[in-house]
C-alpha cells in the first residue's frame, strides 16, 4: 500500500509543504487532540497550522531541514508544551487527563512515534465516524481532520463554497463535543458496531472521490487513496481487522486499479466497456485479490464483499456469459442485503449481459428512476439496436439531468455514436 | 407502505434424485433474477427462506413425520413484499417461477401488531 501513487511523486521543493501538511497534520491534530481530549480538538488544529505556518517561514528563509518530518515533530511538540504552560488553567481544570502527566512542573510527554500516531488517528476515526452527526459532515470533518485536506478542497469535492463547509464543520464539532465524545477505542463487544459506521463513511468517502461530479482529476484521486490509507489502518490494527474491513479493503483496490483507464485526455470519463485493459493497474488488482481471499474468513458477508467480489469479476474484460451471470447473480445478493439505485441498474445492466437487452428492457422499465441521468444513460443502451429511435430519446434526456461534465462529456459520445450507426 | 406474505406451495417431487450442482444452478436462477427484479425496484421487503422437507406436522395427539401427511401441496418458502396495494403485490407474484410448476403462490397482507 505504501507504494501508492503520492509516495511515488518525486516531490520537488515548491511541492514540499503542501505535500507534508497532507500527510502530518492529520498526525499531529490527532496525537495531540488525543492528549488535550477531543474536546479540545480546535487547539490542536491551531497549533498543527501554526507548525506549518513556521514551517514555511523558516525553510523558505533557511532552507529545507534535514529530517523535514522531525522538525515538524519538534516543533509541534514544543508548541504543545509552550501552549500548556501559558494555560494553567488548561492543564489544571480544564484537563484532568493531563493532570497525572504533569505533576512535575510542565513537563510533558508529548508521544508522536508510529505507534501512538496510527492509534490516535484510528481512536479518531471512531470520534468522526459517529451517527450522530450527518454522513456529508463525517466526512468533511475525516477529510479535514484525518486526510489534513484544506477547506478550499473539501469545497471543491463537495462543489460547494468554503464558508459553507467551514460552518459544517463547526457545527459538527460543537456536536461531537456537546455529546462528549471521546477519542478512545471503541470496547471489543462494541466494535462491530461502531465499525459499521466507519465503514459506510470511508465507503462514502472513496465514493465522493470516485464518482465526484468535481472537475479535478487528481484531487478525486488523492479522495480515493486517503479513504484506502484510512482502510489500510483499520486492516492493519488487530482490534479492526475484521473480514469487513479487509472486503471494502479489496473493493477500493478494485476500483483504484482502472484510475488511468476510466478518464480521458480532456478529463472525461471512460466507461468500462471502452476501457483499454492494458491500463488497468495490475499490481492493484493483485493488491485487490489478497484482500478479498483474507476477507473470506468467518461467517459475515457484508455489502462490501458482494461488491468486491462483483469488482473482481470486472478484472477480466473478455465478455463470457458466465462471467456476466456470476455478476448478475451477486448483484441480486447485495439487492437482497440492501437497496440502492445503483445496484439496481447495474443489476440490469448485467441482466442486458447476461440474458439479452430485451428481456432487461422490461425490468429496466420497473424500475421508475425518473430524472436520473444513469437511468436514461442505461435505458438508452439497452434500446440502442433494438430501438434506435427511442434510444437517441432516452440519451438526449441522460444529457438533460447529468450534472458533472464529465458524465456529460460520456453521454455525448454515446450520442454521437448512435447517430453514425443510424 | 404494506408488507405482504408470499408463500410459494407446490407438489412435492418425486424421486429422491440429488441435483448437481449445475441442475441447482438452473433451478436456483429463475427465483433470484425474479426476487432480485423485485428487489431491484425497491419492493422486496425481506427475501424470507425456502423450506426443506426435513420436519414434522404436530396434532394435539399426534406426531408425523414430513410437512406433508395429509396434504397434496407443501411449502416450498416464503418471502416477504413492500407495496403500496395487494394489487401491487399480487402483480409482483405473478412472476413467481412456480406458477409454471403447476404450483400456486398465495399473498397475504400482514397485519401490523398492536404494539
Amino acid at each position: 500500500m505504501t507504494n501508492l501513487r503520492y509516495e511515488k511523486t518525486m516531490l520537488k521543493e515548491n511541492n514540499l509543504i503542501p505535500h507534508l501538511f497532507r500527510t502530518e497534520y492529520s498526525k499531529i491534530t490527532a496525537v495531540l487532540s488525543r492528549l488535550f481530549g477531543f474536546e479540545h480538538i480546535e487547539i490542536a488544529e491551531d497549533i498543527a497550522s501554526d507548525t506549518f505556518l513556521l514551517a514555511a517561514e523558516t525553510w523558505g528563509m533557511k532552507g529545507i531541514p534535514d529530517n523535514p518530518v522531525a522538525w515538524l515533530y519538534t516543533v509541534a511538540k514544543n508548541r504543545a508544551k509552550d501552549y500548556l504552560k501559558h494555560h494553567h488553567i488548561f492543564i489544571e481544570k480544564v484537563s484532568p487527563g493531563l493532570q497525572q502527566n504533569s505533576a512535575e512542573g510542565y513537563e510533558i510527554n508529548i508521544d508522536l512515534s508510529e505507534r501512538n500516531i496510527t492509534d490516535s488517528q484510528l481512536q479518531m476515526m471512531f470520534a468522526i465516524c459517529n451517527p450522530l452527526i450527518p454522513a456529508e459532515a463525517q466526512i468533511g470533518l475525516s477529510l479535514r481532520i484525518l486526510c489534513g485536506f484544506g477547506i478550499g478542497e473539501i469545497a471543491d469535492a463537495f462543489l460547494s463554497n468554503k464558508e459553507t463547509i467551514n460552518k459544517r464543520l463547526f457545527r459538527a464539532k460543537e456536536k461531537l463535543r456537546a455529546e462528549k465524545v471521546k477519542l478512545e477505542f471503541p470496547s471489543p463487544n462494541e466494535i462491530d458496531r461502531r465499525l459499521e459506521t466507519v465503514l459506510t463513511t470511508l465507503y462514502l468517502l472513496f465514493n465522493e472521490g470516485y464518482y465526484s461530479v468535481s472537475q479535478n482529476t487528481t484531487l478525486r484521486q488523492d479522495l480515493c487513496l486517503e479513504a484506502m490509507r484510512l482502510t489500510f489502518l483499520l486492516v492493519e490494527n488487530k482490534n479492526t481487522a475484521k473480514p469487513a474491513v479487509k472486503a471494502l479493503l479489496a473493493l477500493m483496490c478494485f476500483h483504484a486499479s482502472r484510475f488511468d483507464a476510466r478518464t480521458g485526455p480532456e478529463g472525461e470519463l471512460i466507461l468500462y466497456d471502452d476501457q483499454d485493459p492494458s491500463l488497468w493497474n495490475q499490481e492493484l488488482m493483485q493488491q485487490g485479490r489478497y484482500y478479498l481471499n483474507l476477507a473470506a474468513e468467518g461467517k459475515t458477508l457484508s455489502k462490501y464483499h458482494i461488491e468486491a467480489a462483483i469488482a473482481c469479476e470486472h478484472t477480466v474484460k473478455e465478455d463470457t456469459s458466465e462471467k456476466w451471470e456470476t455478476i448478475l447473480q451477486l448483484y441480486n445478493q447485495l439487492l437482497f442485503i440492501e437497496y440502492s439505485p445503483i445496484a439496481a441498474l447495474n443489476r440490469t445492466y448485467a441482466l442486458a449481459k447476461a440474458d439479452g437487452k430485451e428481456i432487461a428492457i422490461i425490468e429496466a422499465e420497473k424500475l421508475k428512476l425518473g430524472n436520473n441521468h444513469l437511468y436514461y444513460s442505461l435505458l438508452g443502451y439497452l434500446y440502442t439496436g433494438v430501438d434506435d429511435g427511442k434510444a437517441m430519446g432516452y440519451l438526449k434526456n441522460a444529457l438533460k439531468f447529468a450534472k458533472s461534465e464529465a458524465d456529460k462529456m460520456a453521454i455525448r459520445r454515446n450520442l454521437e455514436k448512435l447517430a453514425d450507426n443510424t | 407502505m404494506k408488507e405482504f406474505l408470499m408463500i410459494f406451495r407446490n407438489v412435492p417431487p418425486t424421486g429422491d434424485a440429488v441435483p448437481t450442482p449445475e441442475q441447482l444452478k438452473e433451478i436456483s436462477k429463475p427465483w433470484q433474477d425474479w426476487l432480485g427484479g423485485i428487489a431491484a425496484q425497491g419492493k422486496l421487503a425481506n427475501l424470507g427462506n425456502r423450506l426443506s422437507f426435513i420436519g414434522a406436522t404436530l396434532k394435539a395427539d399426534t406426531v408425523t413425520d414430513g410437512p406433508y401427511a395429509e396434504i397434496k401441496e407443501i411449502i416450498l418458502g416464503y418471502s416477504v413484499l413492500k407495496t403500496e396495494t395487494l394489487e401491487e403485490a399480487i402483480e409482483l407474484a405473478k412472476g413467481c417461477p412456480v406458477l409454471a410448476l403447476g404450483g400456486n403462490v398465495e399473498v397475504r397482507y400482514i397485519a401490523p401488531m398492536n404494539a
